[in-house]
């Protein structure tokens, strides 16, 4: 779950006068959209799931961001998110603060926003995570040996098909390069039929019902040990609207799979305690859960992405330096994933999902208002660094 | 086919749009008779047959006092002011004379040239279009490339030039709108019938241009070229406003503004009263064989346009590898994804997107990048495809849908 503080139409006129950079706004507005259509209804019927079905499970990946935004403009979704914690059947997992790609620009930043957050979760929900999802999915060997070395038992990763090629996501595997810790497998097959293809008409598949994707999920005993379902949460209510029956699917899917003897629920970490690698997967090269590629495309696949990128990066050694905490936390903020994605120009012709979620006009004017806005900062810590 | 004027002898985008359309056309095997008020020894299309108005006369004037995008000042003014020795022979008293001297000579042709379609660009040919029609009783098509309300910016209206658009529009068969912004236009602003107009966006012209980057005005100079006709429809005023500010945050831009027109004056004095007339740099009318090498010294292409029904010059700078600013209000922009867009009374956006260009060499190679790929759709076949539609549907009886 995560919400970035997206910017202001920042403009060349704007710097080294207004450091105002974030459009509170919209940010203001959108949670309370998203609040309203999706993050209560859901959390209320997950609350009385959890209750009604002891054996259902579910685990939660908040970023930062999101979290200090419910605590600003909807404290009613954080407290649910509090009573669903509460439970014992939800289990929290560990990510970057800031929903960051700070683990390929900067290893030291990349750990300061894995603590940031821990603490966050800590101190929000009382609970210490033991499991790691790197923002988007984002994952390599030298990712999951790095995360083990801080101590997490299970990390999370894509099922990627050109990763996978004959094996399954259904089995936990070992990252080549690591001793102990597993990693645990998104199967996208099934986790889009929920997210991106449940009210899709022109689907051979639809309509959904849970007989149907019980029986998919059934067909896997014998031939795995999970199948984990990995999606945005705004699958519910906000991308799969109310009226095509998604709260209904959901409402309805434990009791479903439950009727199968060999099925239960687990959180990662009861996974992690339970079941042996099958194999090592070795992947070296950068993946995430985007688009078709799998790549890092989404974020970093132009001109304009990596030298906004770089750019902040370069930043890192001053703006730390500054022990500033308005200038570092505006920049921390600039490290959304998101604001990358705003510059993605690979599917603009055809203004596709990108574009659903853009709020600029255009890849253009996102990095425009983006660079503007780095050049400001670089004013402010010059100004603090003659001072 | 009627038009105005056809390269390499025209002032804008008309001509080059009759010069692409026509070769695509004959890509389809629709074979061309193209007529023009006047004829040039060296007009280079081989792919249509040229016919002069004139000809019919027996008579081929050499030089031309008209030009496309003449208003029926400027035709007062230039032609019948000047000294010109042809003026009381080859030409009309006025604009609209010669508009309607051209009309009587269309019917004769029309009867003289064997077509099955007559196809009439502008408003300065409608009257052309309609007599051929008369004459022949073929059906007629008109192309607009441009209202009268586009040319004023909707103030100031000609009343003749109006009700020839109009009288066109009505006569035509079928109707070719370069966009939907102008297919608007004529919908609202002359009450056509939507169902009878259809929306064929212009391409542009792949040529090797024949510079190389070695025309410089100073190394460290950023280039942002204004190129066009300087009329209220082009908005010279926007863009010399917006230079004003751009220099305020960078002073080592320089600015051309390249084209002849009605307010080069204006825009030149705007400039000095500013006090960057020393950045701002104006060539006045440019040889069409010059503008490429504008474009190969230019940083930023930008058309700020008021009305633009299309604006094929973006397309050539993109073509020239030049990053392309242009207004919302164009038909150009409703095609085009690869470039920055604004509204075009919007300086401190245009600024901000100005300078976003030129500091940031990221966003020049992105947008060259994915212009260079984008361009590439723009070529004068699908346009022509679509023309060959229209004259079908007329041949066939559809006169609406």
């Amino acid at each position: 779950m995560h919400q970035p503080f997206r910017l202001r139409n920042y403009s060349v006129f704007d710097i080294g006068k207004s450091h105002e950079y974030f459009n509170e706004e919209k940010n203001k507005e959108v949670l309370l959209k998203v609040a309203e259509k999706c993050y209560i209804p859901t959390n209320k019927l997950m609350l009385k799931m959890l209750k009604n079905h002891p054996r259902f499970k579910i685990s939660y990946s908040f970023s930062g961001t999101v979290l200090e935004q419910l605590e600003k403009y909807s404290p009613e979704t954080l407290n649910l998110f509090q009573q669903l914690a509460d439970t014992k059947q939800v289990e929290l997992l560990n990510e970057t603060y800031y929903h960051s790609l700070a683990f390929i620009y900067s290893k030291t930043e990349f750990k300061q926003q894995v603590k940031l957050h821990k603490k966050k979760i800590k101190s929000l929900f009382n609970i210490t995570p033991k499991i790691f999802r790197n923002t988007e999915l984002i994952y390599n060997n030298e990712l999951a040996n790095y995360i083990e070395s801080m101590g997490y038992k299970g990390i999370l990763a894509e099922g990627a098909d050109h990763i996978l090629q004959w094996r399954s996501p259904n089995f936990l595997y070992k990252p080549k390069t690591t001793k102990n810790i597993k990693l645990l497998l998104k199967n996208y097959k099934l986790s889009d039929d929920i997210a991106f293809r449940f009210s899709n008409k022109g689907w051979k598949e639809w309509p959904l019902t849970v007989p149907k994707f019980g029986k998919w999920i059934n067909a896997v005993n014998g031939n795995g040990n999970c199948v984990n379902l990995f999606m945005d949460y705004e699958t519910f209510g906000e991308h799969q609207w109310k009226d095509t029956g998604i709260f209904k699917f959901l409402d309805a899917l434990p009791a479903e799979l439950l009727k199968h003897p060999d099925n239960n629920f687990k959180t990662p970490s009861e996974l992690v305690k339970e079941y042996d690698p099958v194999a090592e997967l070795d992947i070296h090269n950068l993946i995430s859960w985007a688009d078709v590629e799998r790549d890092l495309s989404a974020w970093l696949g132009n001109h304009m992405q990596k030298s906004a990128i770089e750019y902040i990066y370069q930043l890192e050694k001053g703006i730390k330096k500054s022990k500033n905490k308005e200038l570092i936390e505006d920049w921390r903020k600039l490290q959304t994933s998101d604001h990358f994605y705003y510059m993605c120009t690979k599917w603009f012709n055809d203004g596709d999902v990108h574009k659903y979620f853009n709020p600029y006009d255009s890849p253009y004017d996102s990095f425009i208002a983006f660079m503007n806005i780095i050049n400001d900062l670089k004013l402010r810590l010059g100004k603090r660094q003659k001072k | 086919m009627f038009g105005w004027e056809f390269p390499p002898f025209s002032s804008g985008g008309l001509g080059t749009a009759c010069f692409g359309l026509t070769k695509g056309l004959k890509n389809h095997n629709v074979d061309v008779t193209f007529v023009m008020p006047k004829k040039f020894d060296d007009m280079k299309a081989e792919f249509v047959e040229l016919i002069s108005a004139d000809c019919s006369g027996g008579k081929i004037a050499v030089n031309s006092p008209i030009i496309a995008y003449m208003t029926p000042e400027e035709y007062n003014e230039k032609v019948l002011s000047s000294n010109n020795p042809n003026k009381s022979s080859i030409y009309g008293k006025n604009l609209f004379a010669e508009v309607l001297r051209y009309a009587k000579k269309a019917a004769i042709i029309a009867k003289k040239y064997p077509h099955d379609v007559i196809h009439a660009h502008d408003w300065l040919t409608y009257k052309a279009g309609i007599e051929a029609k008369k004459a022949s009783g073929k059906p007629l098509v008109i192309h607009v490339h441009a209202t009268e309300f586009d040319r004023t910016g909707g103030n100031g209206v000609n009343q003749f030039v109006y009700d020839i658009e109009r009288e066109g529009m009505e006569m035509a068969d079928k109707i070719i709108a370069v966009s939907n912004f102008t297919k608007n236009k004529i919908i609202y602003n002359y009450g056509v019938n939507p169902d009878k107009i259809t929306v064929v966006h212009n391409a542009v012209e792949f040529t090797n241009s024949k510079y190389n980057h070695n025309f410089v005005i100073k190394e460290t100079d950023k280039v942002v070229l204004f190129l066009g006709r300087v009329t209220l429809q082009k908005g010279p005023d926007y863009f010399i406003q917006a230079a004003k500010k751009a220099l305020e945050l960078d002073p080592i831009i320089k600015f051309i503004v390249a084209g002849a027109g009605v307010m080069l004056r204006q825009t030149i004095e705007k400039a000095a009263e500013l006090g960057i007339a020393d950045k701002v740099l104006f060539t006045g009318f440019i040889n069409p064989n010059e503008v490429d090498k504008l474009y190969k010294i230019a940083d930023l292409y930008v058309m700020p346009s008021v009305s633009e029904p299309f604006g094929i010059t973006p397309l050539e700078a993109m073509r020239n590898n030049v990053p392309v600013l242009i207004s919302k209000q164009s038909g150009v922009s409703e095609v085009l994804n690869h470039c920055l867009k604004v509204d075009f009374w919007d300086i401190d956006s245009m600024v901000n997107k100005m300078l976003g260009v030129l500091k940031y060499e990221a966003l020049t190679n992105t947008l060259k990048h994915h212009a260079s790929i984008e361009i590439q759709k723009f070529n004068w076949d699908e346009p022509a495809k679509k023309c060959l539609e229209v004259y079908n549907k007329t041949l066939s009886g559809d006169t609406v849908g």
